[in-house]
């Protein structure tokens, strides 16, 4: 075989099984392809031993008939899950050099079924930003460039950039993310991959440092809708350690694909046709509904009123849940350690160097909101209003709506340094078309739906009725299919 | 609402993050952006409506009240920035 990086996840696994390629080979080809990478950023830290290791591993199963569902397959994993016995850092600094003694019960899952891990990837620092510039080691930069502007250092969304970036430029086969309020969507409509964040509950979250609890879940990147079904079937299931994880069957998501799209009730929501929404993401739109009209769905305008109040609740929710959340921080247990002059300056001390600009900023909002005085006034009333915006979304599924059909986010990626630089809620509205599904704890995925004018890519976002990520698969593949095939960008990044 | 430089010192201190004071104008404007942002809220009528408790009508589960992990002192300490023998350091905290 010619570039083993260039097969899909599922093509890969195909040619293992059938032992046109072995583990180690397949294994050698991504570590090259991760080495020469370094200009993009995308890793954190790197496991190559680690990797060969487990790949010897993987083609012994394989020659012994044990091979798992994952055998061999090499992956990246976002450095918010912790990894026993590799550094594990949330892009922080306040974590210095904690090595975890134990597994999150996720990445545990995919070394369960065969994966091989190549590393940890970059992200914004404890997964708070949409661009993957606050990451205390640096902003990823996406392997895609706008025409005729090579010197545009372009962003691969965030939180999860090292993975969306990571697997556009081929450097693993799939990688694993967590979504808060769109950080899977969001980077994966960046750079043309597919990005699954499956409903509240479905992945334990056991493991994977909190950022806040009752939004973030985990899911994956890939390049294809076949990929991602393969590997949430294997990051999802039952967790006892995880109060909020579902004791329910894990379906086999890969026999969604092909089902057809006849008697599917699409509903498009009026209120995501922002005022000002660009001309280009509007046909994007309006393709995404001839694609799933031509493939046999019905479509249906439909109402969610509370649309625009999403953001501003996240804004309040999230921060709070952090703020409690990030206390564990404190100098004490683990990470970096600054001196005071007694135990509370310690604390300040540690947590004012620790801490980068952006999370500070967070802690500070949700210590504010949660304080004695303000807690009525902001947190109580956040949290009734997205009990209205969950039951907007009960009520469409309650009449009949299997899927919402959404751009994935209001415009295409954009260069480092171009938005929040002034103003932090300018970076914000980017989580305006995928934060919603956080709030009412939905599944959701962003499908690649074309490039935009500038030529990078855009996604679309369908939403489906909790448990029922089934039918996403099937909607997305159907896009999928319908949709211009993605080219990803040639290595530029190689000798850089 | 909005706060004020006196505020933003207190929310510092609750947080237990220290703040330089030629940070602190510049966080007053981002907090008090970001608080112009959320304002929003004020206008939603909340007459009646309960506040979310969980995205999914579960149960909380229980394990079984029995040990089933512990002995592990070495794990929990391997990453304390200051030990000694099985205990974490810290400055002194009673005089």
């Amino acid at each position: 075989m010619s570039d083993l990086t260039h097969l899909s996840l599922a093509e890969a696994r195909d040619a293992l099984k059938s032992k046109k390629v072995s583990a180690l080979e397949l294994t050698r080809a991504h570590i090259d392809a991760m080495e020469a990478a370094r200009a993009l950023n995308c890793f954190i830290t790197e496991t190559p031993e680690l990797a060969l290791q487990q790949a010897g591993q993987s083609d012994a199963k394989i020659a012994s008939g044990e091979a798992g569902p994952l055998e061999g397959l090499p992956l990246g994993i976002k450095d918010l899950y912790c990894t026993k016995g590799v550094r594990t850092t949330a892009a922080s600094r306040i974590l210095g050099d904690f090595t975890p003694t134990y597994e999150s019960t996720v990445s545990g899952h995919l070394l369960r079924d065969g994966a091989v891990s190549l590393g940890k990837l970059n992200l914004d620092e404890f997964a708070m930003g949409s661009s993957n510039e606050t990451s205390a080691f640096g902003p990823v930069i996406s392997p895609w460039r706008r025409s005729g502007d090579p010197s545009a250092k372009i962003v691969p969304g965030g939180s999860s950039g090292g993975s969306s970036a990571a697997v556009a430029a081929r450097l693993c086969l799939g990688a694993t993310a967590t979504d808060t309020g769109g950080s899977i969507r969001q980077p994966a409509a960046f750079t043309g991959t597919v990005g699954m964040k499956p409903t509240y509950g479905r992945c334990s979250r056991w493991g994977i440092v909190a950022f806040a609890s009752s939004l973030d879940q985990a899911g994956p990147i890939t390049r294809t809708v076949r990929d991602s079904a393969i590997m949430l079937r294997s990051m999802a299931g039952h967790d006892p350690r995880d109060t909020t994880s579902v004791d329910a069957p894990v379906p086999d998501y890969e026999k969604a694909l092909g089902a057809s799209l006849k008697g599917r009730r699409i509903g498009v929501p009026k209120e995501y046709r922002l005022d000002g929404l660009s001309s280009e993401i509007l046909a994007l739109w309006d393709q995404g509904v001839a694609w799933l009209k031509d493939a046999g769905a019905e479509i249906i305008e439909i109402s969610l009123p509370h649309t625009k109040y999403a953001l501003p609740t996240y804004y309040i929710i999230a921060p709070a849940e952090a703020s409690s959340n990030l206390a564990r921080y404190d100098g004490v247990r683990y990470g970096i350690r600054e001196t005071g002059r007694d135990i509370a300056g310690m604390y300040e001390k540690t947590r004012a160097k620790g801490f980068g600009p952006e999370v500070r900023r967070r802690i500070m909002i949700g210590t504010y909101v949660l304080s004695a005085g303000y807690y009525d006034a902001y947190y109580v009333r956040a949290q009734k209003v997205r009990s209205l915006i969950k039951h907007d979304f009960d009520a469409v599924f309650a009449a009949g709506v299997d899927a919402v059909l959404t751009p994935a986010t209001p415009s295409p990626a954009f260069a480092q340094g171009e938005q929040g630089a002034t103003d932090p809620v300018e970076m914000y509205l980017n989580d305006v078309f995928t934060v919603t599904v956080n709030m009412a704890g939905l599944p959701g995925v962003s499908v690649p739906g074309g490039l935009a004018a500038n030529g990078l890519p855009l996604g679309l976002q369908l939403i489906g009725r909790p448990f029922d990520e089934e039918t996403l698969f099937t909607l997305a593949g159907a896009i999928e299919q319908a949709a211009p095939k993605i080219d990803y960008p040639q290595a530029w990044w190689r000798g850089v | 609402m909005s706060v004020d430089p006196a505020v933003v010192r207190r929310i510092a201190h609750l947080a237990r993050i220290a703040v330089e004071d030629k940070e602190v104008e510049r966080l007053n404007g981002e907090i008090n952006a970001i608080l112009a942002f959320v304002e929003a809220l004020g206008s939603v009528d909340i007459a009646g409506v309960e506040p979310i408790a969980s995205v999914l009508p579960m149960q909380m589960k229980k394990r079984a009240d029995v040990v089933d992990d512990g002995g592990i002192v070495d794990d929990i300490l391997a990453n304390a920035p200051a030990r000694e023998e099985n205990y974490f350091v810290v400055p002194k905290v009673v005089e």
